[in-house]
């Protein structure tokens, strides 16, 4: 499958987790002392850090590490 | 008074933090306006997170979660935990690479040169600096507020309101985007570090958060706080659209532009989520707790449950220092302030012929000037509407909304080559009248909306579930309007686009250069 769809499934994916209605009614306590729809929001975010990790890794756009270089080219003195 | 004594030290180190920010400047535009694009990734990702972080972050929240429970932090935090990052990665990079590469410093100044234009650029200034000056206005009036209720009265709403605003004018005014960087660095690190110390405090004072859960899961009032019973599917899905706005928002534009490096942006995108989880978990959590030890408060007193519950159960020295710290949350207008004056004196005064006329230097201090003149405008206005503090709070909520719905056109200009001036036209024109309508719509129902924990009401009963009223917005069919907002202005954006001349093939090919073949 290719790359790009790939990651925008797993986009989509991440997405559709954030919606748990499954956990709508759970009054249920994580650790005895936090929520569960809580305690699952709180994983959600560390998810979405993983998510965009994998982002950083695998969808750099190429360009901005090329404006970069061509800056610092320009930055150099000539001789 | 010893919270007081700690805020104005506070505030004293701010200012010199912006005093500090000043002596390491230089005297052309873009230092005073972007910091010389010279942000290293560590101040990029706390002054980007700190921009973001407002009083509504710290007070809001847990006022919301007080009455609404749980699922507050997933309806506005871990939503955003995703979202934000998410268009900093695909708007906020081709910002930054744009405005590295043609010098560009506003949104403004891009869509112009994107799109060939003048007066639709100028519109669209107009509508996002209207969009933001409640924001100026709430901060000033959130520093009087809270200084005079951490000295307990003893500082007076004018002088603390007037305190704040002079601190925030004199950093913005001596440090420029720089100062606003550090200060915000400074601000962020603080929160985190205190706030976690705190929240340990006043678990520990409780008897343990164990207890206060059972106790709150037992009572059948409270138990529905630890679900998200009181929120519905529909109001939850479409909030996920609203963080959609912090990339629209002129301050965090033009941070965006402030980063030395792309590579700047890598950390900010990945540990931005983690920095949302630390602030808002909290703020959330506190919010119920004080359902627990606090009951029976309205909506509107409930916004101070996290300084009722600090004063309560914690050493006076570090309620003040989280004080300091809630303190720095409401000053986030200075990132605000900075980012109406960059838009003033590079969309209106520099566009329309100032800097030609008059010099660079000048531009520098026709901004400076703005800054104060903003700031003592916006320090009259909460002096005088000192009561009036909802219609801003209103005011900002719509702003979301409108910003969010901004978002379609930033994606058109910057990964559409046949978008053109006349759909991002079409587009903000939807976005207005929308937001009008909204507004209307608000006031019309404000006699039946239902109160707390009452399900919604339809506001034209022949026209059904259409519009319904809740106790905080109107909703269509249960949704937020951000929703339709959103889908209405991409729409247009496309379709005026498509049967409109596209911008000339110069301007396409300068902005989406052909892809260089590797050798």
């Amino acid at each position: 499958m290719p790359k790009k769809l790939l990651l925008s499934l797993l986009v989509l994916a991440v997405f559709f987790l954030h919606q748990d209605f499954w956990n709508w009614k759970n009054g249920g306590l994580v650790l005895g002392f936090l929520p569960v729809g809580l305690a699952y929001h709180a994983a959600y975010c560390v998810g979405a850090a993983c998510l965009l990790a994998v982002l950083v890794k695998f969808a750099w756009p190429a360009e901005l590490d090329r404006i970069e270089a061509d800056r610092d080219d320009d930055s150099q003195p000539k001789s | 008074m010893t919270p007081a004594i700690v805020v104005f030290i506070y505030l004293a180190i701010v200012l010199y933090i912006g005093i500090f920010a000043f002596r390491r400047s230089h005297a052309s535009g873009e230092d005073y306006f972007l910091a010389s694009r010279s942000l290293g990734q560590y101040v990029f990702l706390f002054a980007l997170f700190g921009t973001n972080m407002t009083a509504f972050s710290i007070l809001g929240a847990s006022g919301l979660a007080y009455h609404r429970g749980i699922g507050v932090f997933g309806m506005l935090a871990s939503a955003s935990a995703f979202v934000i990052p998410l268009t900093i990665f695909f708007i906020g990079t081709r910002l930054w690479a744009q405005g590295k590469r043609f010098g560009h410093i506003t949104q403004v100044q891009y869509l112009r040169a994107r799109w060939e234009c003048s007066h639709i650029g100028t519109l669209i200034f107009a509508l996002t600096a209207v969009m933001l000056v409640p924001y100026i206005i709430i901060g000033v009036m959130g520093g009087g507020q809270t200084l005079q209720a951490i000295s307990g009265g003893k500082v007076p709403y004018w002088a603390g309101g007037g305190i704040v605003a002079l601190v925030v004018m004199s950093y913005v005014f001596f440090g420029g985007m720089r100062g606003t960087a550090w200060v915000n660095m400074f601000q962020t690190l603080m929160f985190l570090c205190f706030g976690t110390i705190a929240f340990v405090l006043i678990g520990k004072n409780l008897g343990g958060f164990d207890q206060v859960m059972q106790r709150l899961a037992a009572n059948e009032t409270t138990a529905p706080l630890l679900t998200r019973q009181r929120i519905s599917m529909q109001e939850f899905f479409s909030y996920a659209l609203i963080p959609l706005s912090s990339i629209m928002f002129p301050h965090v534009a033009i941070m965006c532009m402030t980063a030395k490096k792309a590579s700047s942006f890598k950390k900010t995108v990945i540990f931005y989520p983690i920095c949302i989880l630390l602030l808002w978990l909290p703020s959330v959590f506190l919010g119920i707790v004080a359902a627990d030890s606090i009951p029976g408060l309205k909506p509107g007193e409930s916004d101070g449950v996290i300084l009722r519950l600090l004063t309560a159960n914690t050493d006076v020295l570090l309620a003040g220092v989280l004080g300091a710290a809630i303190m720095a949350c409401v000053m986030a207008s200075d990132s605000q302030i900075l980012a109406l004056c960059t838009m003033f004196t590079e969309d209106v005064f520099a566009y329309y012929g100032g800097r030609q006329r008059f010099g660079a230097q000048t531009q520098v201090w026709t901004g400076r000037a703005f800054v104060v003149g903003v700031t003592l405008v916006a320090y009259l206005i909460a002096l005088q509407l000192k009561d009036k503090a909802g219609i801003f709070e209103l005011a900002i909520r719509f702003a979301f909304t409108g910003f969010a719905a901004l978002a379609p056109v930033m994606v058109a200009a910057l990964y559409w080559r046949r978008s053109n001036k006349w759909g991002a036209l079409a587009a903000v024109l939807w976005v207005i009248v929308t937001m009008v309508g909204s507004w209307y719509l608000h006031d019309y129902s404000t006699a039946v909306a239902p109160k707390a924990g009452q399900p919604p009401v339809q506001i034209f009963p022949a026209l059904g579930d259409l519009f319904l009223r809740t106790p905080g917005s109107v909703t269509m069919f249960g949704y937020l309007p951000v929703m339709f907002m959103c889908a209405g202005s991409a729409l247009l954006m496309w379709l005026v686009s498509l049967v409109t001349p596209p911008p000339s093939t110069a301007t396409i090919e300068k902005y989406f250069p052909p892809k260089t073949i590797a050798a």
